[in-house]
């Protein structure tokens, strides 16, 4: 059983197809990555795949349930999770409270019990305040825990929103470029913290521009352009394929 | 227990206020503005959960308060309703009224939330006003006294207590709310909704709750005002009351529970103070909403809690 399968998807804002009968399968177990030139449908594939956009066209599988349109905390209740391109902290919120935001789906929201602040409320909080502070180290933020998150820096930021959606316990974990905007030494740790969470057993799929970092964890790789599957395969073929070398360079990158 | 805790020591210090306030209040007038306070206080605390907290606008609250006020007095009065039945009936109704306006209406983001919050407002505040046969149009209608196991409920010193105890419970069940699961739900909605959704919080089920949640409480401190005041206006259900209540917010510090009654304290006295400027009281509070957005965008409570931090850390 194949854990992600998109079958002839197709989205198209106004006359622009964004994702273009796309078919694609990712197996369970390693590390996988998306990439592609700017504009390929990366993020928007990962929108679609996360219920915030609505495919136009085509079948989304996971676990071979059909989710395509389905909300988007459905889907997180089903196994999926995922990080943002851009930032999506809660900045009103501290570090770890940002964490146990994650672990909603396995805490107590009934409504009465949280007004009157019952006991069953107080211990599922002290529970999940540990398993947040752990997660926390996890991923190296070990000494943010009680941190507001507008005084972290950037990197840390990342880390966070990395370890945010492990709270959910997913199953499959996207990443939306968590190295943009690292520097090399951030980025080297992060390659360490990606095989990590795929070590747990956490499915990783990756969009990534950083070549050094796809090509080191990558298992798989996906390239997409104009918002159809160019190729697949593995780091070595991906490199020495003239179609992607064309699809970053141009037609006259063929002949380098 | 933990007196460094906000809801531990600000619970005591506020309680301990509502005790002792009553030596320094020499007369029946100063009791009254004290009263409103508290009734303010009340809304606001619950107006401070939906913009505060999980970032919606209302600028329609007045008007579920004045639904809750009209319900005690049309009940009271024309059908001779217990004064408890008749609260609790105008709180259900507005439960179910803003529920139904809460599924479409939240759909709605910034400007476009206001805009129909505010328009729901008026609504209401026109048929209040309209319906002439049962809420006496323009001119208001009287209120019976509230009155429970036979006993009626008379005078500033007994209201005193009575919203008093109301405000100390609405302020504890707020700062549960706020420090558990649920209220980290809704802070989520307010800190990026995309976020919150693919984390697993249903995000327009947590915006219609807290909205129902404040609507309903606007509507009991509504109810405990038609009773306290003996009468009541359309005014009260009005856009310039739903203003002072979000202005209240604002500058008492969103996202502050105790901000909320702070902010109901100095907006309330205010007016006392501007007495002779009466005309020109819409223009104090506008330029206070726009002073606080200006300098002091996290609102009083806030920005002077973070000051005292620093000096001591």
């Amino acid at each position: 059983m194949s854990l992600l399968k998109v079958q002839s998807l197709n989205l198209s804002f106004g006359g622009v197809n964004a994702i273009d009968a796309l078919s694609l399968t990712i197996e369970p177990g390693p590390i996988h990555s998306i990439i592609g030139p700017n504009g390929a449908g990366k993020t928007t594939l990962f929108n679609l795949i996360t219920g915030v956009y609505v495919p136009s066209d085509g079948q989304i599988l996971f676990e071979d349930k059909e989710i395509a349109g389905k909300k988007p905390w459905t889907l997180a209740a089903m196994g999926l999770a995922r990080t943002f391109q851009n930032l999506q902290i809660f900045f009103n919120m501290t570090a770890i409270d940002n964490i146990m935001v994650g672990m909603h789906l396995n805490s107590d929201t009934r409504f009465l019990p949280s007004l009157l602040r019952l006991k069953s409320i107080i211990r599922g909080d002290n529970e999940n305040r540990e398993k947040s502070a752990e997660l926390l180290k996890f991923v190296g933020l070990g000494d943010y825990i009680g941190a507001d998150t507008d005084s972290m820096p950037y990197g840390a930021l990342k880390r966070l929103e990395i370890a945010r959606s492990l709270a959910t316990q997913p199953k499959i974990l996207l990443l939306d470029e968590p190295a943009a905007g690292l520097n090399p030494a951030e980025t080297g740790e992060l390659d360490g913290l990606i095989q990590k969470i795929a070590a747990s057993g956490v499915t990783v799929v990756l969009v990534e521009h950083d070549m050094k970092l796809v090509m080191g964890v990558s298992d798989h790789i996906i390239v997409l352009e104009s918002g159809k599957l160019l190729c697949e395969g593995s780091a070595d073929e991906i490199r020495h394929n003239p179609d992607v070398i064309a699809a970053y360079l141009g037609e006259s990158g063929r002949n380098l | 227990m933990n007196f460094k805790t906000p809801r531990t020591g600000g619970m005591l210090t506020l309680a301990a206020l509502i005790t002792i306030m009553p030596l320094f209040l020499p007369n029946s007038f100063y009791y009254d503005i004290v009263i409103l306070i508290g009734i303010n206080a009340i809304v606001c605390v619950g107006l401070n959960l939906l913009i505060g907290y999980t970032g919606q606008i209302s600028l329609g609250h007045a008007g579920f308060f004045g639904i809750g006020a009209y319900f005690s007095g049309i009940l009271g009065i024309e059908y001779a309703w217990p004064a408890f039945a008749a609260m609790l009936a105008g709180a259900v109704f507005v439960g179910v009224i803003s529920f139904l306006v809460a599924r479409p209406i939240m759909k709605l983001k910034g400007h476009y939330l206001a805009m129909g919050t505010l328009g729901m407002g008026i609504i209401i505040s026109i048929i209040l006003t309209q319906e002439g046969d049962l809420t006496g149009g323009p001119d208001g209608m009287p209120v019976n006294p509230f009155t429970v196991f036979g006993f009626s409920v008379y005078g500033e010193k007994t209201w005193y207590w009575i919203v008093g105890a109301v405000l100390l419970i609405t302020v504890w069940l707020s700062l549960n709310l706020v420090d558990s699961p649920v209220g980290r739900a809704l802070r989520s909605v307010h800190g990026s909704e995309v976020a919150a959704e693919t984390l697993g919080v249903d995000v327009p089920h947590y915006k219609v709750l807290i909205f129902v949640a404040s609507a309903v409480i606007a509507s009991l401190a509504g109810s405990i005002y038609a009773h306290y005041a003996g009468f009541i206006t359309p005014e009260e259900a009005g856009f310039i009351h739903s203003i002072e209540l979000v202005t209240m917010v604002v500058l008492g510090g969103m996202a502050s529970t105790f901000g909320a009654v702070v902010g109901a304290a100095i907006l309330t006295i205010l007016p006392q103070l501007l007495t002779v400027f009466h005309d020109y009281e819409m223009l104090a509070f506008g330029a206070i909403l726009i002073g606080t957005m200006i300098f002091m965008r996290r609102g009083l409570v806030p920005t002077l809690a973070s000051l005292f931090q620093r000096k001591l850390s």
